[in-house]
């Protein structure tokens, strides 16, 4: 078992647009990135079940040519609208960093 | 010999900053082209809004100074999307007017293009009476009713109206809001190198050096040719590595394979990300697909009210134990107090957010129950009314922070830490986004008119 935070070489959020949110983990070889596809986590259902979005509104992504995998979803509140708690959407990835990934 | 553009990016956006040896060092390289982003959506809808810069006026003057020399000493072209950080007429208009000083101050002569990027309203209603509008990100459709309470609209210019100005000669050219990549694209496209190699170069030199690391706000050179580019850092402390490249590769886009820009997509799926040294990437592989129908995104905020705000903390278990009681206690106080002076419920929003429970991530924080020492609070009013009136009701809210009794309270002087005299600050207008729609054009330069003078 290892976790996000001690595997990854990237994770993180950002806005892609004043209405959604996109969250990106990278692997820095093509056999960790592998791996972590091979166990399933990292999927549509994960970000939904952490973001409380629902799981058609995550367009959910593997790219393998960067050893990444991205998720967009809809900002909770957009950006700059009354209770936004963050413009650039760039401190929303911590729930991700403890997810533990069996490999 | 193999057909090349060398591009020169100095920062992410104008008035980032970046060091004169870095553009020093760009400059030794020969490129054919300097440019540098003036802005982006990113910062929220104020700067649209309000019409000011997202960028201090004095931190652009240093870097269009550094930049004009340059371009106007070697007699190649500078070019700026999005000036002034919204791109809509007055933030064109601030940069315009630097520009203007600069040359003047520094015996720099050459003939300026203007773009100008931001739409009448007259206009996008005929496009949206025509069907031609539609909304992106699941917003609603676009109506003339929204248009007509919009502050400022802007259409987001592809790579067409800077390529027609530099065809006119243009040895500068500042563009209101433009797609990022597209003043790059534009560069690559009219040096006749294909769409897919010269968009991607766009999508590395929007963003100057942070496709490297140490990531930084640095400059960035890259060379397009006909099946691939090249990014290299031109500051020798920072260098780009696959990995660095890939990483950037995702930036603040929906789909890290499929990226859609005023007339066609770029699909990145079988990229390769190459080292060709300890410090450049080659990215060869992708590919452009036009679309049947050419598009550019429209960008629109309408005034939602005026802020005042306050910021506060407290270090008493005895109310971090009961806050959601005392929280409630406080907001009953206030719709009273406000009501009396005024200020019905429905005409102001009362934020009291949180540090040290769920202040950054709001209700998707999954750590809420957690028991700090101390909190942090940033009190807020957004008023319909106005800005006075933001203000007095702020005042009761942090008053009754300071003041409001709970039940087995010791600190019977005050609730709250007020780091500031005075307390309270006047944040001004406040704006939300109201258009984030797309419009069909039959001709990509038709709103984006250019003006021409000579300096």
């Amino acid at each position: 078992m290892a976790l996000i935070k001690d595997v990854a070489k990237v994770c993180k959020s950002k806005n892609a647009g004043p209405f959604e949110l996109t969250i990106d983990v990278v692997f820095d070889t093509a056999e960790m990135f592998n791996r972590v596809k091979a166990t399933g986590v990292l999927c549509p259902a994960l970000f939904a079940r952490l973001y409380d979005v629902p799981e058609e509104y995550v367009l959910f992504t593997p790219y393998d040519a960067a050893f990444a995998f991205k998720a967009t979803f809809p900002r909770l509140v957009p950006a700059g609208d009354f209770g936004d708690t963050d413009v650039y959407g760039c401190q929303q990835h911590a729930p991700l960093l403890d997810v533990d990934l069996p490999i | 010999m193999t057909k090349e553009i060398r591009l020169l990016s100095t920062s992410a956006i104008l008035g980032y900053g970046f060091p004169e040896a870095s553009l020093k060092a760009g400059m030794d390289r020969q490129p054919h082209v300097i440019g540098v982003d003036g802005g982006s959506v990113d910062p929220g809808p104020h700067y649209l809004g309000s019409g000011k810069p997202f960028c201090s006026p004095i931190a652009i003057r240093r870097d269009l100074r550094l930049m004009l020399n340059a371009a106007v000493r070697a007699n190649i072209p500078l070019v700026i999307g999005t000036s002034g950080g919204a791109g809509g007429a007055p933030h064109l208009d601030l940069v315009a007017g630097m520009a203007r000083e600069i040359a003047a101050e520094d015996g720099l002569h050459f003939k300026m293009a203007l773009i100008q990027a931001e739409q009448d309203k007259a206009s996008v209603k005929r496009r949206v009476a025509a069907g031609r509008v539609h909304p992106l990100a699941r917003q609603p459709a676009l109506t003339a009713e929204i248009v007509d309470r919009s502050t400022r609209i802007v259409g987001m210019m592809g790579p067409e109206p800077f390529i027609e100005a530099l065809d006119a000669g243009a040895g500068v050219v500042l563009a209101g809001r433009a797609s990022d990549p597209a003043s790059w694209a534009a560069a690559a496209i009219r040096a006749g190198l294909p769409p897919a190699p010269a968009w991607y170069a766009g999508k590395m030199l929007e963003c100057g050096a942070t496709p490297s690391i140490p990531k930084g706000h640095d400059c960035l050179f890259v060379t397009v040719r006909e099946d691939h580019m090249e990014c290299e850092p031109t500051n020798p402390a920072r260098r780009c590595t696959p990995l660095s490249i890939a990483n950037h590769s995702l930036h603040e886009n929906s789909s890290p394979i499929h990226h859609i820009e005023p007339g066609g997509m770029l699909d990145t799926s079988d990229c390769r990300f190459d080292a060709v040294s300890d410090r450049a990437v080659r990215i060869s592989g992708m590919r452009w697909n036009p679309a049947s129908q050419y598009t550019v995104k429209l960008e629109g905020v309408e005034l939602a009210g005026y802020r005042s705000i306050c910021v506060c903390g407290t270090r008493d278990p005895l109310l971090i134990g009961r806050l959601d009681n005392f929280i409630a206690s406080v907001r009953a106080e206030v719709a009273t107090k406000a009501a009396a002076f005024g200020a019905s419920p429905d005409s102001y929003q009362l934020g009291i957010r949180i540090y040290g429970t769920d202040g950054v991530m709001g209700a998707r924080e999954p750590l809420r129950d957690a028991t700090p020492h101390e909190l942090g609070f940033v009190l807020e009013v957004v008023s319909q009314q106005s800005q006075e009136m933001a203000s007095a009701v702020l005042g009761m809210a942090r008053t009754n922070m300071l003041h409001t009794d709970f039940p087995g309270r010791l600190c019977r002087e005050g609730n709250m830490a007020f780091p500031f005299s005075p307390s309270d600050i006047e944040v001004g207008p406040v704006y939300r986004f109201s258009v984030y729609h797309v419009a069909e054009l039959d001709d990509p330069a038709e709103p984006f008119p250019i003006h021409y003078e000579t300096l």
